[in-house]
């Protein structure tokens, strides 16, 4: 298992530089310079010489490239433009954030879909099968930016029970990471739906409950633990795409996140900002499906036996 | 004593085509969510024609009104009729749909074809470089890319289109490895014909079934994809009327005129509910362990 888990590691390697090398290009072609923006157009060539300079802005693309990822081995991301703060110390401030509201949003999404998705299979066909599948459609096709702003007019307007912005209380995570959570919610509910239908015919299910077991036991424990593998793929896969769905909550809700970060670093031309951040999510992603590959062995007797 | 008929009782054979749309029409929510495609195809199409006012006609007196019968959807801050808004966003909704679906299946279905027929170091470096796009959550890369492109219609298509290239890639690499040393592609090998024919003419058709649903759910979200990017800012700009823009400007009425956020959101989730429903139909349709 430790092996594997090495092997694993060791493969992200070539993928992060991949993603370096795709950012860094992305940047690099960018149009505009960032000098303009940072001491506009009343500078002298001097001071703007001193500030590429500085920022490591001259040079050619192999020359910058190589100098970029140079630094970063050091675990030097750069320098913000627009606050001269280390980018490593920015992340370090808005990334926990962000984190804060995708764990509330997978919390959220795994209790409910879970939840919905065992209930509509037990109940394969009636009007609560129906309408939570009619739901979980409807959440799976609503836009988690506009789900957002409707939270925030029933609960900020016309409710005042929540506030509309900030990050500094457990109630400012309930909105943005019910509105980021809605998608997965149903995402997961409805690979519930078909992992427990899969399950709930098999044999042993029957034998379970010939040997007089409750539905409740029969349901807990013997099929949801087999029909639990697809749906840990589907959360470890949503928790990826929440770091990055973050992006636009963030922005809805005012919260100092690593997305909101990116957003405004991208428009002002803050191109390590907009490096460091995707580098971050990017590595988090990949750990994060890391994490679900080694689940599936504790889950999952027959996956674990192909580790040893 | 009545006639007895000499035919046999031979079940009537259908085409592949017709037994889909057999299966696809006994769907009833697959039917609802082709009947709103229609609809949203229709309103692209006809938008001169049927929006009662022009999307950008401005009315400074009648700002900010709520739905009646002179504006079915109110007016936005600009007095612009909210419905005729919607109904030309739909052209630009459904044309980023499809073009950017098209760009990334030439890429994924070429990438996808060469990695799987040739395998190797080939496929190696294709699958690596899929890898790194998949390692990006899509709104961060498409938000990469359309900043180094610059905002517009064309590299909003282009930023998605690209994005969405590895989950063909990766289909099309599966079906041809499971293909390409089946008897009936080594047959046509045999036969003479070279690597292209093989691969479009015996080897694509066969893994059509997963790629029409894979698209279909992927317009969805490319819809979703533009109308987020424009909800950022970064996509396509106002005073172009785009569901995602009408939103991002609307939220700054959110308290005061709610429909001019409302209703845009009900756009995009109808187009993207329609999608996703039309393309679970077709998988069903398609995926012969169904079968009736």
């Amino acid at each position: 298992m430790l092996k594997y888990i090495a092997r694993r590691l060791l493969m992200l390697i070539p993928v992060l530089l991949g993603v370096i090398l795709l950012v860094f290009s992305l940047m690099y072609i960018t149009p505009g310079d960032p000098v303009d923006s940072l001491l506009g157009d009343n500078a002298t060539p001097e001071a703007r010489e001193a500030l590429r300079e500085e920022l490591g802005l001259n040079g050619g693309y192999f020359e910058r490239f190589f100098n970029y990822v140079v630094r970063l081995l050091r675990g030097d991301m750069g320098i913000c433009y627009s606050t001269r703060q280390n980018v490593a110390t920015r992340i370090a401030q808005t990334f926990p954030n962000t984190v804060k509201l995708a764990s509330f949003a997978v919390a959220f999404a795994v209790v409910f879909g879970l939840t919905f998705g065992i209930v509509s299979a037990i109940r394969q066909y009636s009007i609560i099968d129906n309408i939570v599948m009619s739901i979980s459609m409807i959440g799976i096709s609503m836009p988690s930016f506009w789900c957002g702003l409707l939270l925030m007019l029933l609960f900020c307007v016309k409710l005042k029970w929540l506030p509309a912005s900030g990050f500094d209380s457990f109630s400012c995570v309930i909105l943005p990471g019910i509105a980021l959570g809605v998608n997965s919610a149903a995402s997961i509910a409805r690979m519930t739906r078909s992992g427990m239908l899969e399950v709930i015919r098999q044999d042993y299910i029957s034998t379970a409950r010939a040997k007089g077991l409750s539905e409740f036991k029969v349901v807990t424990v013997h099929a949801l633990k087999n029909a639990l593998i697809p749906v840990i793929t589907t959360i470890g896969m949503q928790f990826g795409l929440l770091l990055g769905g973050a992006v636009l909550i963030e922005s809805i809700f005012a919260i100092p996140g690593v997305g909101k970060m990116m957003v405004d670093a991208i428009k002002s031309r803050n191109y390590p900002v907009v490096q460091g951040g995707v580098l971050v999510i990017a590595l988090s992603f990949c750990l994060v499906n890391l994490v679900v590959d080694i689940l599936y062995a504790y889950v999952d007797p027959r996956v674990r036996s192909q580790y040893k | 004593m009545s006639a007895i008929s000499t035919k046999p009782n031979v079940p009537k054979k259908h085409s592949k085509l017709q037994e889909t749309w057999r299966r696809f029409s006994k769907n009833g929510r697959a039917v609802v969510g082709l009947c709103i495609v229609i609809m949203l195809v229709l309103c692209a199409v006809l938008a001169p024609i049927i929006s009662p006012y022009e999307p950008n006609a401005q009315d400074p007196r009648n700002r900010l009104q709520g739905p009646s019968a002179d504006h079915w959807f109110g007016t936005d801050e600009l007095g612009r009729d909210i419905l005729s808004r919607i109904i030309y966003g739909a052209r630009i909704s459904m044309s980023v749909g499809l073009i950017a679906i098209c760009i990334s299946l030439i890429g994924g279905v070429t990438l996808g074809a060469i990695a799987g027929y040739y395998g190797g170091t080939i496929d190696n470096i294709i699958m690596r470089c899929m890898d790194v796009l998949l390692s990006i959550p899509t709104i961060l890369l498409n938000i990469s890319i359309v900043a180094a492109l610059g905002s517009g219609l064309q590299n909003v298509m282009i930023a998605i289109g690209v994005s969405s290239i590895p989950g063909y890639c990766r289909i099309v690499r599966a079906s041809i490895l499971s293909l390409r040393d089946q008897d009936f592609v080594e047959a046509s090998r045999a036969a003479g014909a070279n690597d292209f024919f093989l691969i479009t003419r015996h080897i694509l058709p066969n893994c059509l079934a997963p790629l029409i649903v894979q698209a279909t759910l992927k317009i969805g979200a490319a819809i979703l994809s533009c109308a987020s990017m424009s909800f950022l800012g970064l996509g396509i700009v106002p005073p172009t009327a785009e569901w995602g823009s009408m939103l991002s400007t609307g939220r700054d009425f959110l308290r005061d005129a709610p429909h001019v956020c409302i209703f845009p959101g009900l756009a995009i989730m109808a187009a993207v509910f329609s999608m996703n429903l039309v393309g679970d139909g077709l998988r069903d349709a398609l995926d012969p362990k169904l079968k009736d």
